[in-house]
């Protein structure tokens, strides 16, 4: 019971911090970006490449990956996006889905199609016994990495300087501007945040899934799950969506295998249907 | 300028008239295979497994120039069909082989009975895809062949209770039937069946209810190429610390994933019809061969059924002497057996299934390399679902 309780946890735990960047672009730079995925598969075959072939620890594998596809998507974010925030929506989708074909074949290209997968360092490997429930070291992990994370992202938000002019920016480009707050480099810096996080959530999870090229299109469902259900504008929204969807899922095909799999799109319907603003945000303005 | 361009037209008018003459000298092979895609390392293998057997045995045979011919139908069934009639009718291939997966070969079916053209099925493996076309030969192997020896070993071996754990699409709806048909049959009982959706990225939910379960088996069937994944998180649940034997057809470790698992699979028993250790000189050549033309890739069961495939193909042209009618050639592939790496191979003369030799293995360490260590011969399978 409290082993499938922080099974879902964790799983919810990195949806989150996969799908957090999209969250900030989508809801804060209201930009639609499909090709989140890509920056997460940058960040999984970082680790992949660095562990196998090189042999690099995993812990030094994990910051790195967070830099390379930050860096990534700063790169990306001047050259290509900058030119599509004031298109329409539909250019944006097209472009960032024509982004995530071609990532996939590069990825093809150059790593194969087939599945890869990382050896765990041994101090993560293993499970342990809390509250009479046994637990894999791993999943902790996660969970406590992902925690530590979302609170300092919320912190930085909501607290620091940067996070005011953010909220800023958002609320209103041209004021912001006027005040002499640098409304496009504050953009060019959230989506290399944004696209770091993915890059550290890809590589977490080649810790429990694997790593294939299509992996970005396989998780553009679930990034989109988690916001439609969690809206966008917020920080916690996503996070407790994702924990949400992650904890049903796991519940769902434990208790109920034979239409586990449905749960989270149920969930999904339910809430566009009564909610359509999404879970926790606050009505529209 | 007028002068050239009636030379280019003669010259093309000569190549033409040559053609049928041409045509007459080589034998064309078309094969259908998912070279990009999900199914893409089952593609590479299959192309390497041809690659393997040309290198070995040259192109020609029966005074014939052998052409093969590859086309990427990305695992999308609606693309192998339209591939496939390009094959037959530009092409004019005398053989169509390949389909990486069940719909595939249920697509190109009625393309080779109207044309009449001889279909090598390589991969698929639900029993019932040789019985929708007269011209469907197989030389892989089908569900029930794989998990019948399985079954049979774990209810000789002190296995009471076991729970099943599949990939929820035909093949894998099959091994959970044929699993639990044959072992409870033998007096065992499973206890539950589970199904993960295909594109599960997570399989903690599924593993769990196993282990709380608590059988004294749990069998894997996911389709090649998942097992990686799956292996991954069975070992992170500690079966083995909960006294639960995880058991599984081929698949799940796949000769080309293997080493990638780590020694936490070490000693997992699985039962198939190849492993790259299978100790005989045929397979030791092929391993060799295979490896020095594929930049060292190992070869898995889809290689050895590609490399099988080609050999039916062989010698059914001697026996025609050259001729490539696929009438004859059909005809000519029907009760072929022969001495293939694997072991000694069949195809069924009536129902034109493979009748592949099946083993038990255990994952060990040789070489500093892991293998499907064979322990156990099975012999001849045949499939039990074709009447």
């Amino acid at each position: 019971m409290l082993t499938i309780l922080f099974d879902g946890v964790a799983y919810g735990m990195l949806l989150f911090v996969l799908a957090i960047g999209l969250c900030v672009t989508l809801g804060l730079m209201n930009f639609i970006n499909l090709a989140h995925g890509a920056f997460a598969m940058a960040g999984g075959y970082l680790t992949i490449v660095m562990m196998n072939r090189y042999g690099v620890s995993f812990y030094w594998s994990l910051p790195a990956a967070f830099v390379f596809s930050a860096i990534l998507g700063a790169v990306l974010e001047h050259t290509l996006y900058v030119h599509l925030y004031t298109k329409s929506h539909l250019d944006q989708v097209l472009f960032s889905i024509g982004l995530v074909f071609m990532a996939t074949a590069i990825v093809d290209y150059f790593m194969g199609a087939n599945q890869q997968t990382i050896n765990l360092p041994s101090s993560l490997e293993g499970r342990v016994d809390f509250l009479g429930a046994s637990i894999g070291v791993y999943r902790i992990f996660t969970i406590v990495l992902c925690g530590l994370l979302t609170i300092g992202l919320q912190f930085v938000l909501s607290k620091t300087r940067f996070g005011s002019r953010l909220r800023a920016a958002v609320d209103d480009g041209r004021v912001a501007r006027g005040m002499g707050i640098d409304v496009t480099k504050i953009f060019a810096l959230t989506f290399a945040v944004g696209s770091g996080l993915a890059g550290l959530g890809g590589a977490l999870s080649t810790g429990i899934i694997s790593m294939d090229p299509t992996f970005p299109l396989k998780y553009m469902i679930y990034f989109l799950i988690v916001i439609s259900v969690g809206g966008a504008t917020t920080i916690t929204g996503p996070f407790f969506a994702s924990l949400l969807l992650g904890v049903a899922d796991v519940a769902g095909k434990y208790y109920m295998p034979a239409v586990g799999g449905f749960i989270i799109y149920t969930i999904m319907v339910a809430v566009l249907i009564l909610r359509p603003q999404g879970l926790f945000t606050r009505a529209s303005r | 300028m007028r002068k050239q361009i009636l030379k280019g037209l003669a010259a093309s008018a000569i190549a033409l008239a040559a053609l049928p003459a041409l045509a007459q000298e080589t034998v064309k092979i078309g094969l259908i295979l998912p070279m990009t895609g999900q199914q893409a390392s089952t593609g590479r293998q299959l192309e390497a497994g041809v690659k393997t057997y040309m290198a070995q045995h040259g192109a020609k045979v029966a005074g014939k120039t052998i052409e093969v011919i590859v086309k990427d139908d990305t695992g999308v069934a609606d693309i192998s069909k339209r591939l496939a009639q390009e094959l037959v009718v530009n092409d004019k291939v005398s053989v169509l082989g390949g389909f990486g997966l069940t719909p595939i070969a249920m697509a190109v079916g009625p393309v080779a009975t109207q044309a009449k053209v001889p279909a090598i099925i390589m991969t698929a493996a639900t029993s019932v895809v040789v019985e929708q076309s007269p011209y469907f030969i197989r030389v892989g192997r089908t569900m029930p062949q794989m998990t019948f020896p399985i079954a049979d070993w774990a209810a000789k071996n002190g296995v009471k209770t076991a729970v099943t754990l599949v990939s929820d699409y035909a093949p894998g709806i099959d091994g959970e039937k044929f699993f639990k048909q044959r072992f409870e049959e033998a007096g065992g009982k499973v206890l539950d069946t589970l199904r993960a959706p295909l594109a599960s990225p997570d399989f903690a939910a599924f593993l769990q209810k196993a282990k709380d379960l608590k059988p004294d088996a749990l069998f894997l069937f996911v389709p090649s190429g998942q097992g990686a994944t799956l292996m991954k998180q069975v070992i992170d649940r500690d079966f083995a610390g909960s006294k639960i034997r995880v058991i599984a057809t081929g698949d799940v470790t796949d000769d080309d994933l293997l080493n990638s698992m780590g020694d936490s699979v070490l000693g997992m028993v699985t039962s198939h019809d190849y492993s790259a250790d299978h100790d005989s000189p045929e397979n030791k050549a092929f391993v060799e061969t295979f490896k020095k033309v594929n930049d060292n890739l190992r070869p898995n069961m889809m290689a050895i059924a590609a490399y099988d495939g080609m050999d039916v193909i062989y010698r059914a042209l001697e026996a025609t002497k050259g001729d490539a009618n696929g009438q004859k050639l059909i005809e000519a592939m029907k009760g072929q057996k022969w001495m293939s790496p694997r072991g000694p191979m069949e195809i069924d003369a009536t129902t034109r299934e493979a009748i592949p030799p099946m083993y038990i293995r255990k994952v060990e360490r040789k070489n500093g390399e892991l293998y499907n260590v064979e322990f156990e011969a099975v012999g001849p399978v045949k499939d039990p679902t074709h009447k």
